[in-house]
């Protein structure tokens, strides 16, 4: 395997996901949610970027990034204002707490 | 090639630095370091469109809204061990990562054609449908902030309450005290 553009791109990808999966599963923190939510999508949009580069589609994939960018900052903006209702509502930001919230 | 390798690498510290901070805030920060490494990469690749929002957006905009939200939220620093048992999450990891790398490398590199027509054109041509889909959430983002930053109805206010209770009991020690007076003036 040579070290191409293409093949660090990917690889930063996986382990960029890799990160953002392991945080996802072990944190209980909801801010924390919303971070390892964010390096997803960093993730994503870099595997975007490097497709587009390796196969001369640049302008295409830019425009794809552009939405994916818009639709994760829509997340992280509600995913913080969830927290903040949380924080205000039950006092606290543990995920494990909010299982008060079944019927 | 190696500028890419060490700037990939970067991010990668800044992403793992990012989950074992204690601290938001710092995490914050971090996650502040994985935009701006990433988005030298992107001005790299030659998307310099996205380079320059993934630093103004990625790096700027959604650490402002971080810092706001754990100003407001507070640090919660004690919590209990996570719900997931450790050895179980690097395992689902490791599968994840394992697959995905399997199936997705070694890239082999591709015959490059030619440039393509330039971005406004791109996305205001060919994708304009994207365009209506990011209005739009922008439009249910606001909408949806409004809803949930909203303040509640308060229940009514305790102190209002026991004000109330407070003068219909002086009320009827007024009218007791009446009562008592009259029955003394009759006898």
């Amino acid at each position: 395997m040579s070290f191409s553009t293409a093949n660090i791109g990917t690889i930063g990808v996986v382990g960029l996901l890799g990160v953002g999966l392991y945080c996802l599963l072990i944190t209980r923190n909801l801010i924390k949610l919303v971070v390892a939510l964010q390096i997803m999508v960093k993730a994503a949009v870099l595997g975007l970027v490097a497709a587009g580069s390796v196969s001369g589609q640049v302008q295409l994939s830019q425009s794809l990034a552009v939405t994916v960018i818009v639709a994760d900052t829509v997340v992280a903006v509600i995913g913080l204002a969830l927290a903040v209702q949380v924080r205000r509502q039950l006092g606290t930001l543990d995920v494990g707490d909010l299982s008060q919230l079944r019927g | 090639m190696l500028l890419y390798a060490l700037l990939i690498a970067l991010a990668l510290v800044c992403a793992i630095q990012a989950i074992r901070a204690e601290r938001l805030l710092t995490s914050a920060l971090w996650l502040a370091g994985v935009s701006a490494a990433l988005s030298i990469v992107f001005y790299m690749m030659g998307a310099y469109t996205v380079a320059v929002i993934e630093l103004s957006v990625g790096a700027g905009l959604v650490t402002v809204l971080f810092v706001f939200a754990i100003n407001i939220a507070g640090e919660d620093l004690s919590f209990p061990p996570p719900l997931v048992p450790k050895p179980l999450a690097w395992a689902l990891v490791i599968a994840a990562v394992g697959l995905l790398g399997w199936s997705a490398l070694p890239q082999s590199a591709a015959e490059v054609p030619a440039q393509e027509s330039t971005f406004a054109a791109v996305l205001w041509g060919k994708r304009g449908l994207d365009v209506l889909v990011q209005i739009v959430l922008i439009f249910a983002g606001v909408l949806g902030l409004l809803g949930l930053l909203a303040e509640t109805k308060a229940p009514l206010d305790q102190s209002v309450a026991q004000e109330v209770i407070a003068r219909r009991e002086d009320e009827l020690a007024a009218l007791q005290k009446r009562v008592v007076e009259r029955e003394r003036e009759l006898v």
